[in-house]
């Protein structure tokens, strides 16, 4: 039964080693088709996200690489083993479950010693008391799971899984269920624990922020596929499709026609306007696009700027809709005739920090070099 | 009986996963491991229940052999039914008026009971669990004469009525009275566990919640606590009305010889003292159990089968 | 005079449940009493004259049969406790854990039992025992007794145990699977040791049911008795006041374990 569908053998697929390899992967529930023709790989070692909202897959995706979902279509490989078929308990794998599920009616101690009890290694309970050292819950270890906080079962749950030195770490949104002070805590030690131990660690995620922060590599999926991978940075800064930069941070978008060209730069033209974005950040080089600039690259003017340099672009006047303050920065929603409500963001530098107000006239410019440009939404 | 009311409400929200059969799993051995958990228990229901139902249906269809005492043959007497509901119609209508009423009462002296139970006793909860159940060692039928002994009219209750002139007839026993009391207080565990560990799995946050919006307890009872535990009600009252509307013990032992005797009574008389009283017996039952399962159906179709099984 | 008041409306609900308690004891408090009454033929009235005795107290196996069919109500109890756990906690497992053809009609089957009078249970049982089971020496007595008792608590166990699989986390044997535990390990593990205070809650329940059932072991019982047959047999011709001590005693015992059972549980969940 364990390698029916498998042509590896039970020794090889526990010792399976290297980067993880999804091929081309499908899963469909009835008529709902949750992962798309996925290929991906993960190199061994490295700190990966899978960042979505939810129903987009991700976690489809982690249960078929946990073995706890057997892929409609495709294969799952660490290095040059086949996973597909195989059972959960047959792979060098292990989740740390969204809900912890830490087993009640046995100690923290007990919980931890679990797999390496079931792997018949010797020292389990010893190799149990290093992991929850690692995630300093030493002193809780004779306690049982209903007795503790959140914060208490994820860090057991975290050493249960790494107690076994998994080729791969599954995490389910792990601190979904954690107020904001303890996630990013938790952020920082989880990052800290990869790195000291130096595992595959694959994060799955809806929180933008928590992916940029944590992994190497983020991929953004949407409906069953991945839309982009990446460096969190690279992602951030040019975002390849309308979904990506709308889903990771804010951006500022609107549909315009392209009119031409103009060196590196594709000109395009809205409200009797026009603007350059670099050939290379455009995904599209004729036809519509919908052009975009992050909010923290827009400035604003409260009068007609006459010092735009070369490559600036400038709209307005505008007029200020709302003015929210957030500590370190001021955002504004501007309003221009022909275009979206835009969101800038201000960095506070000023001990008085808020100038503009409600309905003042405003301009907004940004260096063209930072625009990007991606397909605009399908028509439906 | 306790988890008549608890089955049902995790029966949703499974994972998506769970309704798709695994792979892995439809092939070989696996396939059959349901079957053989299954086997035997159901072996069981099958040849002790499903069989001997079978077997009452056909003997409510037989006819006495002239003069051998004892000896049926089966000539599909359908007259059975009809000779047997014009004897028997009073006893099958006492039948379940006085299983109404019970459960009626049970209701309204078993809810509070539960509802304390579930969010009053703290860490008493236990105990009074216990308390509910443990009467049930004393045994029924003891626990019956000894209401007959109360309710007896030198007894306490009748006496001081009988003094103050309260008790027109001037008995408790031998009536009606007695005999819904005596179910009444017989199957009152079976009202309140349902309702118990129906209301235990409700979110105390949610009935301040609901205090909080309607700011009046008996509001917030009735919006909020009583919909919520409705499975347990549903599930008590079947607990409640199908054994008290079969029994006849209450009915022997509190009632009269005439004018309190229900349709368990006739059935019991008619299998043990009455020669050749087999078909009128099987005939009764199967019109208790026909009328039993159209309610049910009727019941269901209201509240839905997923609050019964 | 408001805070009376205030006072009564706070505490109504849990005033009115301990006087439902009380009345669900009387009846107990009057076996208890008139166990010590020194009565005639029958106890049914108090006897000022030698009251109170302990008399009955002393000698509870004094009455022919009383023990005997104390025994019996132990014996069958126990033995259908043990068969119903085991195949009504098997079906349940099948129900929850398993897709298999024939849900709904297993569903239905385990349903049915419990939605039908005892009387009906017991007289269908009475006319297969008297008719076909004769033929491969099935005579009523211990053993109809007992098949008749494991039937009706099948159902009973099903249910319980069912909702008690319903309510765990199917995330724990998922974790138990991904943390290198075989189907079965997971299974004796896992997934056992969380279900079994809801079989155990099965198997009290089955015992009580079986050893205060009478209505069904009055049919299919024949010659053989049972506490709760004993009494209403005797109840005729005078119940002695022997069945008050051992129905009190029984009801006391039950009390002292299942109080002791929840104590070592509640130990036992606090760790170490």
């Amino acid at each position: 039964m364990a390698g029916f569908f498998s042509s590896s053998s039970m020794g090889e697929l526990r010792t399976a080693k290297g980067d993880l390899h999804l091929d081309r992967v499908t899963k469909r529930f009835g008529d709902f088709v949750a992962v798309d023709d996925l290929s991906l790989t993960v190199p061994r070692g490295s700190f990966f996200a899978l960042l979505g909202p939810s129903g987009c897959g991700k976690t489809t995706n982690l249960r078929m690489i946990a073995g706890l979902e057997q892929p409609t279509s495709g294969r799952v490989m660490i290095g040059d083993v086949d996973l597909t078929g195989s059972r959960p308990y047959q792979r060098p794998v292990n989740t740390v479950f969204q809900s912890y599920a830490l087993f009640p009616h046995l100690t923290v101690r007990e919980n931890v010693a679990f797999g390496p009890k079931r792997r018949g290694e010797s020292g389990a309970m010893a190799k149990a008391d290093e992991a929850l050292a690692l995630v300093q819950m030493s002193h809780l270890a004779g306690r049982k799971p209903p007795q503790m906080s959140g914060g208490q079962q994820q860090r057991v749950a975290v050493a249960r899984a790494l107690v076994n030195r998994p080729e791969v770490l599954l995490l389910d949104e792990p601190l979904g269920a954690l107020d904001l002070k303890l996630r990013r805590e938790m952020q920082v030690e989880l990052k800290r624990i990869q790195t000291s131990v130096g595992l595959t660690f694959i994060h799955v995620t809806h929180d933008q922020e928590e992916a940029m922060t944590m992994a190497d590599t983020v991929a953004v999926m949407n409906h069953g596929r991945i839309e982009q991978q990446g460096a969190p940075a690279e992602l951030y800064d040019l975002p390849r499709t309308r979904f990506v930069a709308r889903f990771l941070g804010q951006a500022n978008l609107f549909d315009a026609p392209i009119v031409g060209t103009d060196g590196d730069y594709l000109i395009v033209e809205n409200a009797g306007q026009r603007f350059g974005v670099k050939k290379s950040r455009s995904t599209v080089t004729s036809g519509t696009v919908s052009y975009g600039v992050r909010p923290e690259k827009l400035r604003l003017d409260e009068t007609e700027p006459t010092d735009l340099r070369p490559n600036e672009c400038l709209v307005g006047p505008g007029r200020v809709t709302d003015v929210s303050f957030t500590g370190v920065s001021t955002q504004y929603i501007v309003e221009v005739p022909g275009f979206p409500p835009a969101s800038v963001f201000e960095q506070n530098l000023d001990v008085d920090p808020i100038v503009t107000h409600v309905g003042d006239e405003v301009w907004l410019r940004w260096n063209a070099s930072h625009a990007f440009a991606v397909a605009p939404e399908e028509q439906k | 009986m306790t988890a008549l009311a608890s089955a049902t409400q995790h029966a949703t929200g499974s994972h998506p996963a769970a309704d798709q059969p695994d792979e892995a799993r439809a092939v070989g051995a696996r396939k059959i491991t349901p079957y053989l958990l299954l086997i035997p228990g159901l072996a069981w229901l099958v040849l002790f229940f499903i069989v001997p139902m079978v077997q009452l249906a056909v003997v409510s269809l037989e006819s006495k052999f002239p003069g051998y005492p004892g000896y049926y043959y089966l000539d599909l007497a359908v007259w059975n039914y009809r000779d047997a509901l014009s004897e028997f119609w009073p006893h099958i209508i006492r039948s379940f008026v006085f299983a109404g009423v019970a459960t009626i009462l049970a209701f309204i002296i078993g809810y509070p009971l539960a509802y304390a139970m579930a969010f009053k006793a703290g860490k008493w909860r236990n105990v009074m669990m216990i308390l509910v159940i443990a009467p049930f060692f004393t045994s029924f039928i003891l626990r019956t004469i000894a209401w007959r002994q109360i309710l007896a009219d030198e007894g306490p209750v009748a006496s001081t009525l009988n003094a103050l002139h309260l008790l027109p007839g001037g008995h408790i026993t031998e009536t009606w009275v007695a005999v819904v009391a005596g179910l009444t207080y017989n199957f009152l565990p079976f009202m309140t566990l349902p309702i118990y560990s129906s209301l235990e799995r409700i979110d105390p946050k949610i009935i301040e919640a609901g205090g909080d919006l309607y700011a009046n307890g008996f509001t917030t009872f009735h919006k909020v606590t009583l919909p919520m535990s409705m499975p347990g009600v549903l599930a008590g009252t079947l607990m409640t009305f199908i054994p008290a509307s079969g029994d006849y013990v209450n009915a022997e032992l509190l009632g009269s010889d005439i004018s309190t005797k229900m349709v368990g009574n006739a059935i019991e008389s008619q299998f043990f003292r009455v020669p050749g009283g087999y078909p009128t017996a099987a005939a009764l039952s199967f019109t208790l159990m026909a009328i039993i399962l159209v309610m049910l159906f009727a019941y269901t179709r209201k509240f839905g089968t997923e609050n019964l099984l | 005079m408001r805070r009376l008041r205030y006072w009564i409306a706070d505490n109504f609900v849990m005033m009115s449940a301990i006087l439902v308690l009380l009345y669900l004891f009387l009846p107990v408090a009057y076996t208890f009493v008139f166990s010590f009454n020194n009565h005639g033929k029958s106890n049914i009235a108090w006897v000022p004259e030698g009251s109170p005795t302990l008399k009955h107290w002393l000698n509870p196996c004094g009455p022919p049969g009383l023990c005997q069919s104390l025994v019996n109500s132990l014996q069958i109890g126990a033995l259908a406790t043990l068969v119903a756990t085991v195949l009504g906690s098997m079906i349940a497992f099948a129900l929850v854990r398993h897709n298999f053809f024939g849900r709904g009609a297993t569903n239905t089957l385990v349903f049915l039992p419990m939605a039908t009078p005892e009387i009906v249970l017991g007289a269908s049982l009475l006319t297969i025992f008297v008719q076909g089971y004769y033929r491969v020496g099935l005579e009523l007595g211990f053993w109809t007794i007992l098949i008749a008792h494991i039937m009706f608590c099948i159902s009973f166990v099903v249910v319980n145990v069912k909702a008690r699989l319903l309510s765990m986390d199917p995330k724990l044997e998922e974790a138990a699977s991904d943390l290198y535990a075989d189907p079965r390990t997971t299974f004796w593990k896992v997934t056992f040791p969380l279900a079994l205070p809801g079989i155990t809650a099965a198997a009290l329940l089955s015992f009580s049911l079986s050893f205060d059932d009478f209505i069904i072991t009055n049919f299919v019982s024949g010659d053989a008795s049972t506490f709760p047959k004993f009494v209403y047999v005797s109840y005729l011709r005078g119940i002695p006041a022997e069945a008050n001590v051992v129905g009190f005693s029984m009801f006391v015992i039950a009390v002292l374990l299942t109080v002791a059972g929840q104590l070592i549980q509640n130990r036992a969940a606090k760790g170490v």
